[in-house]
């Protein structure tokens, strides 16, 4: 319980760097830690004490496997997080080469 | 390789790259044709193999990568690996529905097994690979325009 | 435990890496966050993720290095700045508040529920031959979401593409 209510605390460090952070690059390194933050949650959803990793060996009988559902679920966001990430930063280096800056504030009031 | 002093690193990081760039790629390879068996399967390969072809535009500059893999072929070959992907889900219609699984599945630990699962494997490995090698050439190459 | 020292060490590496002023900082701070979460995938029994995460750690680190060799102005701050961060800071604190309501129902940590993987892990090996579950879990029993996948990085791809071309009539001189 405490392990979930920690990966929302980190969930929440992303969201605040989102919220009140002016400099573009400032807001996509809290986008990546929210998604760290989502990533780690679901895989907490499945873990099980005394549990081994979903792959059968030769000539061991596993019966007490982790969830592997969460795990496969987290496979396919991870590589779609990179994608988003790659996207927003060729965005900001499009900002940073027509307005001459960073700041949020000043690319509102700039016009053409 | 060529030894320009001016593009790219010092030359201890080329010799190096010299070394183990080749080692890279063939590890990337065998993560991806290895995915049924061990951990890995085709998302961690094909990007190990993109970061294989990032390590050599790092080192030697952007020349030397381009020559290699240029920005045609990159679109080529990941367009088709994703076409790869879907020809394979379309080839199970004839086994009853999409995405069946029709190849034999053989016994298992072996490389050969599982059916249809090592060939897609190497459709998205191919296509995850080129397309975040695209994706940094679009970033690295296409760069100051004033 | 080592989970709760690894989450511990992630939040105090995600506050250093949104307020520190230097760009290159808070960009090697996000790196420790994503190894420190590959070590933690590790101590939860996940292989493949903890593989996927560090390669595609390492690639998004090289991506935001080439952001910040932008040198940028300093930025001023201007009115209502307290105003603005207090009221963040309670809507924080609401959230978190009513999460911790909603966590308790939740199963507890190290039990969970598996009705719907118990189908999978019995005829995972026998319907599909593939010996590692999440493998045959992504590409043979829910391949669909693959697909989905594959269309997403995709489309990333052409509109990273799109995004920085080149205008081709002003540029007579190169190719």
């Amino acid at each position: 319980m405490m392990l979930y209510f920690l990966c929302l605390i980190l969930f929440c460090v992303g969201l605040y760097g989102v919220l009140r952070k002016r400099n573009l690059v400032k807001m996509i390194i809290g986008l990546g830690i929210m998604e760290y933050a989502m990533n780690l949650f679901f895989v907490l959803l499945g873990y099980r004490f005394d549990g081994r990793a979903p792959i059968y060996a030769k000539d061991q009988e596993i019966l007490n496997m982790v969830d592997p559902l969460p795990q496969a679920l987290v496979l396919t966001s991870i590589v779609i997080g990179l994608g988003v990430t790659a996207l927003v930063i060729s965005i900001a280096v499009r900002i940073y080469e027509k307005y001459g800056t960073f700041d949020i504030t000043k690319i509102k009031r700039l016009k053409g | 390789m060529r030894n320009n002093p001016e593009t790219g690193m010092t030359l201890i990081v080329k010799t190096i790259t010299r070394l183990t760039v080749g080692l890279i790629l063939l590890f990337g390879i065998y993560i991806i044709l290895h995915g049924h068996l061990s951990p890995g399967g085709g998302f961690a390969g094909g990007v190990i193999v993109a970061l294989s072809f990032v390590h050599l535009m790092l080192a030697f500059g952007k020349d030397i990568a381009v020559s290699r893999v240029s920005k045609n072929l990159a679109s080529n070959l990941e367009s088709i690996g994703a076409l790869m992907f879907l020809s394979i889900a379309l080839l199970g219609f004839l086994g009853g529905s999409f995405f069946l699984n029709i190849l034999p599945k053989g016994t298992p630990f072996n490389l050969f097994s599982a059916g249809i699962i090592p060939l897609c494997n190497i459709a998205i490995g191919i296509k995850v690979g080129v397309g975040l090698f695209a994706i940094f050439l679009a970033l690295v190459v296409l760069e100051r325009s004033k | 435990m080592e989970l709760h020292i690894l989450l511990i060490f992630m939040i105090f590496a995600a506050i250093v890496a949104i307020e520190v002023k230097d760009l290159l900082s808070s960009v090697i701070a996000v790196g420790a966050v994503g190894f420190a979460l590959c070590l933690a995938f590790l101590v939860l029994k996940a292989p493949d993720l903890a593989i996927t995460q560090l390669v595609v750690e390492i690639l998004c680190l090289i991506i935001l290095i080439r952001a910040t060799i932008n040198k940028d102005l300093p930025l001023v701050i201007e009115g209502r700045w307290v105003f603005n961060t207090l009221s963040t800071l309670g809507f924080i604190a609401v959230f978190l508040l009513f999460s911790w309501l909603a966590l308790r129902e939740l199963p507890r940590f190290g039990e969970p529920i598996m009705e719907v993987v118990k189908k999978y892990l019995q005829e995972g090996v026998s319907k599909t031959g593939a010996v590692n579950i999440v493998t045959a879990v992504i590409l043979d029993f829910r391949a669909y979401d693959t697909l989905g996948e594959a269309t997403v990085l995709f489309t990333s791809v052409i509109g990273i593409m799109a995004i920085l071309r080149r205008p081709g009539r002003k540029k007579n001189n190169e190719k």
